[in-house]
């Protein structure tokens, strides 16, 4: 389970990066890939390992002042990501 | 988030995978190669490594971003960790497709440092004996030295097992060995009647209870080691009642490169007659991409016959694989028989549902490969 303090990560092997072709940051990992819309690009490129969900969340809401929601937004979107196996928490 | 898929989307039509596949050369002999059977005639004509590089450039420039290096054993060109480099320092996502052998635990941490993102390494089967009889070699050991190198060294670490009817019912050890293993992703992937596979396909391919069985295990073993492991079942599309896509869509996706430099859209559609099969000497990849008429031809809808044409459903598989519809019907532009709205339709129901003649497996070989030129059978 993740909480205010749960550290993620890009899991290892898996790679985040823009694409001008596609206009998007792209998640690429083995045989696969999914293109991000820019909400889930922002959450996920601050998945690096040091930052906590919290600070994700601190920082989006300077970012984004205006999405009403943004963290219960960041715990949905992270669930599934760890479900889909995008991030994991090295601990 | 828009699902697993990035390509489903219609309006840009931009590659999003290379498949190079460097070498028809192979220390393996398996019975469903997907390879053309007549590879023998093109191991002598295979592309240099600056041809590579720049079929490597253009792909990436169209915009690919995954790169598939297999073949043949991609690892018997000993310019891969240069060929890895460089599409590693172009953008690409790397993957190496491979049997194991010609890897080395050098070569590993080598391919590692010149930026291979993934390794896949494929088993005939989780015993020794099946799986060296069905490689044609001595393998098994190597293997598992080099999976274990694999995840010694950080590779994600994806296992391959090609399901047939001579090991599919061993599909609960073979999880199992998978685990042991500690393999990340595990793709049980049923054979695909293309290549040696479609000769041999009368003895390779299970039952309808064999291939019930293996769902029913895999479901149970997913249900109880849920976890780190994810498990792919491919089923083979034989025993669906609608088609898979080709290549996710003739020409919206799939670039895959031959040994000696003919540009696909699937890497199994030369066995469709009647074109002028591009080579990366003649064009550019974007002049192939955009203008040949290989790529063109089956792209989007407007090629298609009844009752296709009709259907609602036209955009989801695009009529299924073209290949496919040729091997089974015998005309390219057929609906895939194995939609249930295809009049051909029993002719893949006759196959899943009848046991094959045991005629002996024709490993895939030189000598083999001769001989099926000879006798006139080099596309099937
Ligand atoms: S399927 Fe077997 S014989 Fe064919 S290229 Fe792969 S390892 Fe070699
Ligand atoms: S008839 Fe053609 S388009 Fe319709 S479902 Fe079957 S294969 Fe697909």
């Amino acid at each position: 389970m993740i909480d205010a303090t749960t550290i993620l990560r890009i899991r290892p092997g898996f790679r985040l990066q823009w694409e001008d072709a596609q206009q998007a940051h792209i998640l690429l990992y083995p045989e696969g890939m999914v293109k991000l819309n820019p909400s889930a690009a922002a959450i996920l490129l601050r998945c690096d390992g040091l930052r906590s969900i919290d600070d994700i969340v601190v920082e989006l809401k300077t970012e984004f002042p205006d999405v009403s929601d943004l963290a219960n937004d960041v715990y949905e979107f992270l669930a599934v990501a760890i479900e889909k196996g995008w991030v994991d928490s090295e601990r | 988030m828009n699902g697993d898929n990035a390509a489903n989307d219609q309006q840009v039509a931009i590659p999003r995978w290379l498949l190079a596949e460097l070498t028809y050369r192979c220390p393996q002999q398996c019975p469903y190669c997907s390879n053309p059977t007549d590879y023998v005639n093109q191991l002598d004509s295979e592309l240099s490594t600056d041809e590579w590089k720049r079929v490597l450039t253009e792909a990436r420039q169209l915009g690919a971003v995954q790169l598939g290096f297999s073949g043949g054993e991609p690892c018997v060109r000993q310019d891969l960790e240069q060929l890895v480099a460089y599409g590693r320092q172009l953008g690409y996502y790397t993957n190496l497709i491979t049997s194991g052998m010609g890897l080395s635990e050098q070569r590993i941490i080598a391919l590692k440092a010149r930026g291979l993102d993934h390794i896949q390494i494929s088993f005939e089967a989780s015993s020794e004996q099946l799986n060296n009889r069905l490689g044609g070699c001595d393998s098994f050991q190597h293997k598992i030295a080099m999976a274990r190198a694999v995840k010694a060294n950080g590779y994600p670490m994806v296992l391959n097992i090609v399901l047939h009817r001579h090991n599919i019912d061993d599909i609960e050890a073979i999880l199992h060995f998978a685990k042991s293993l500690e393999a990340d992703f595990v793709e049980l992937a049923n054979t695909q009647y293309y290549g040696w596979a479609f000769t041999n396909r009368d003895n390779l391919i299970p039952s309808q209870r064999q291939l019930a069985n293996a769902e029913a295990v895999t479901d149970r073993f997913r249900a109880q080691h849920a976890g780190k492991m994810k498990v792919y079942f491919v089923v083979p599309d034989y025993y669906e009642d609608r088609p898979k896509r080709c290549a996710n869509g003739w020409g919206t996706t799939f670039i895959a490169v031959t040994p000696s430099g003919e540009v696909l859209p699937c890497q199994n559609a030369k066995v469709i007659p009647g074109f002028d099969i591009p080579h990366v000497s003649q064009h550019s990849l974007e002049w192939i991409w955009r203008e040949s008429m290989l790529f063109n031809h089956y792209r989007g809808t407007d090629w298609m016959q009844e009752p296709c044409r009709s259907c609602d459903e036209k955009w989801q598989d695009l009529g299924g694989c073209r290949c496919q519809a040729f091997l089974l019907t015998g005309d390219a532009s057929a609906t895939d028989p194995v939609c249930a709205k295809s009049t051909r339709r029993s002719t893949v129901i006759r196959l899943v549902d009848e046991e094959g003649p045991q005629t002996p497996l024709v490993f895939r070989n030189s000598q083999n490969s001769r001989a099926l030129i000879k006798n006139g059978r080099e596309f099937k």
